[in-house]
């Protein structure tokens, strides 16, 4: 994983609640086997009609957006599914801060282990920023995960918070099963007295 | 630790923190996880590339059931061969990392969350983990059972541990008789529809009350299956008569002895007198109706006695636009009675509603009925072992008479992954768990329903209240 400390890019706004992971990323391209090259199918549907024609109003196809690595979204982004690969589309496409007042709880764990930065404003923040990324041309957000703010250069400033833990993976680029092999033997020792717990065996051998 | 009286969750909680590091989440063992053809191959990518093993494979089993085709010519010939491909890597993976697979022709296979409690691999007071959300369904034995990414299949695969922070405990209490014609389904999207698809973020449920203990294992599935819909990260349901009753002679379930000292084991989970949670709600049975959803997320339902709301009452702007987009999108007018709204399609199955209690549900309703001209309908069992109950007892001559399609296991239109997908603009009755945009095909309309709401629709072409259907008890004539 890539460690990340400042973006400061322009700012996508997506203006609607509760996006779920059907819509970042359709379960058409969820029979790939790979982890790379979602990044073409991101909100696939909304981005083209089903004869494949460009929505000229969807805010990825908008010019004054390319190469945002910010986006900014309505309220709950991220809920239902528990696809990755929504993690994975964001990342691969560029995307490498979410801006929102609430995210859903999987979506959460998987942005953060594909080196997405999740930013929790409040809903008037969110409003403010989704107001400026629409009306201004060129708008541009810094996004920094060392000092935990967001700023403008238009009097927008921002505190958000970040787990610690999460914060200093995300900082340092790190491996999640990497980690948990620091409590290796912690491991061994749980699981061959766990082991004794017969009951809570998944498949009980007599 | 936590000293005094526990909840259901601080008691398994407790029971496999592996590591507590500073700063950091906890380190929770995994009892067993579950794997499917969709959310598993970058995982073992991972490991390959890492050099890793899997630390447990007693502790995983598998099974194709997103993608597999629905009929018998279409298992035999898979046409899409990107989902071939991602079944037959399954299979390799299985087999190289050691995993038990009940592949396409085993007569154990079917989804994942149906063909777990079935083989008794899940059991109270366990640790559950599946690449798929639905994995709350497990929590109606009284386990822990939560979905994850693929990423964090790939750390159970390697370590048979996850880092996980401790979620808030919430009860959600569900008291008194449910009326006649309501059931496991209405119970938990009534719970949605009112305290939202957020509504429960960062919880874990656990669901009690008369009416809660009073539901069968496959209610309580039904119950448990839908609580990530509600925001949450697991639902629970201690264990107790039904669950030990459902268990017993299970293929991997203890026997002897052992059962006994299981079930006494077990015995010890329930949520001690006096025990703290974080939040609570208390519903009223007998308030509850059957419930269909109107819009384009679960918590967008009404009872069926009701209409389509308008958005010009909603509360808020931000809830006005999403209303109307929801309508917009489902192509309803506000104020039309539910039990107008005419359907194309109906499909019966889904981890949520695909086990043996919901097909009889749904024969019920059909036997002696015809489908409506107007509409093409489906029964999809969760598992063989379902279809062959199902069977034995005769319900798919009841469907087949009827006028259903009567299907193999998988998760079929639930989420459109394989060949049966709604067309744009059809308008379906589902007793699936998710009405998001295009989530049974692009375009598509999904009504979330119970399978008597279900089967009912089927019959007369739009949703009826089935309090009162007349049941009959004689077989549908040909032709009749
Ligand atoms: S039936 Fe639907 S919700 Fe259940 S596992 Fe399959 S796709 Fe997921």
């Amino acid at each position: 994983m890539e460690p990340i400390r400042t973006v400061t890019s322009i700012v996508a706004p997506l203006d609607r609640v509760n996006v779920d992971t059907d819509q970042i990323i359709p379960k058409q391209f969820l029979k790939r086997i790979e982890r790379t090259g979602y990044g073409d199918f991101l909100f696939y549907d909304w981005r083209a009609n089903a004869a494949g024609v460009a929505d000229p109003g969807f805010v990825l196809n908008d010019p004054r957006y390319k190469g945002a690595r910010i986006l900014v979204a309505g309220k709950n982004f991220g809920c239902g599914a528990s696809r990755e690969h929504a993690a994975w589309a964001l990342a691969d496409y560029g995307f490498r801060v979410v801006i929102a007042p609430t995210f859903a709880d999987i979506f959460f764990s998987n942005a953060g282990k594909n080196g997405i930065v999740l930013v929790r404003l409040s809903e008037e923040q969110v409003a403010e920023l989704m107001h400026k990324a629409s009306t201004k041309p060129n708008y541009q957000l810094t996004v920094s995960l060392e000092d935990l703010t967001v700023n403008d250069n238009d009097g927008f400033h921002a505190k958000f918070e970040v787990d610690a833990f999460r914060r200093y993976c995300l900082l340092e680029g790190l491996d999640d099963i990497g980690l948990t092999l620091r409590h290796e033997k912690a491991l061994d020792t749980f699981e061959a007295k766990h082991n004794e717990n017969f009951w809570l065996k998944a498949k009980v051998v007599q | 630790m936590i000293n005094g009286p526990k909840t259901l969750f601080e008691k398994i909680w407790q029971q496999h923190l592996v590591a507590e590091p500073e700063g950091e989440p906890s380190l929770l063992y995994i009892d067993l996880q579950l794997l499917h053809e969709v959310t598993s191959p970058q995982a073992f990518e991972g490991l390959r590339l890492a050099g890793r093993t899997v630390r447990n494979p007693n502790r995983c089993i598998a099974t194709v059931d997103h993608n597999i085709p629905t009929t018998i010519e279409g298992r035999l010939n898979i046409v899409d061969q990107i989902a071939a491909r991602q079944m037959s890597t399954l299979r390799q993976n299985c087999k190289d990392f050691g995993i038990e697979l009940y592949d396409v022709d085993s007569p154990n296979q079917g989804i994942v969350h149906i063909i777990g409690p079935e083989l008794g691999l899940t059991k109270p007071g366990m640790t559950i983990v599946c690449g798929d959300s639905h994995t709350s369904t497990h929590g109606a034995f009284g386990a822990l059972a939560f979905g994850i990414g693929t990423s964090e299949v790939e750390h159970v695969l390697a370590t048979q541990t996850l880092p996980q922070s401790r979620a808030k405990t919430f009860r959600i209490a569900v008291e008194g008789d449910l009326k006649p014609g309501v059931t496991a389904k209405d119970i938990v999207l009534a719970i949605i529809g009112k305290i939202g698809t957020d509504g429960a973020t960062g919880c874990v449920i656990e669901f009690a009350g008369s009416a809660i203990r009073s539901l069968s294992m496959e209610g309580r599935m039904t119950v448990c299956n839908m609580s990530i819909e509600a925001g949450a990260r697991a639902g629970l349901i201690a264990p107790d008569e039904k669950t030990f009753a459902y268990l017993k002679g299970r293929r991997f379930s203890p026997t002897g002895a052992a059962w006994e000292a299981a079930v006494a084991e077990w015995k010890k989970l329930p949520t001690d007198e006096g025990a703290k949670f974080d939040r609570e709600l208390t519903i009223d049975a007998a308030t509850l109706e059957p419930y269909v959803s109107w819009g384009t997320s679960p918590g967008m339902v009404a009872p069926i006695t009701a209409a389509v709301p308008n958005p010009a009452d909603a509360p808020n702007e931000i809830e006005r636009k999403s209303l109307e987009k929801a309508l917009e999108y489902m192509d309803l007018k506000a104020g039309t009675k539910l039990d107008a709204i005419e359907i194309d399609r109906v499909f019966i199955g889904s981890c949520t509603n695909g086990r043996i209690e919901d097909l009889r549900a749904a024969a019920r309703i059909a036997r002696g009925y015809k489908v409506s001209t107007r509409v093409s309908a489906m029964v999809v069992p969760g598992s063989q072992a379902v279809k062959s109950q199902a069977e034995n007892e005769g319900l798919d001559k009841i469907f087949i008479a009827a006028g259903f399609e009567w299907r193999e296991p998988g998760c079929s239109m639930c989420l459109a992954m394989n060949p049966d997908i709604l067309a744009p603009g059809e308008r379906c009755a589902s007793t699936s768990n998710r009405n998001f945009e295009g989530r049974q095909g692009r375009g598509g309309r999904t009504h979330l329903v119970s399978p008597e709401m279900a089967a009912a629709a089927a019959i007369a072409g739009h949703f009826v209240d089935t309090r009162n259907w007349p049941v009959r008890n004689e077989a549908a004539k040909e032709n009749a």
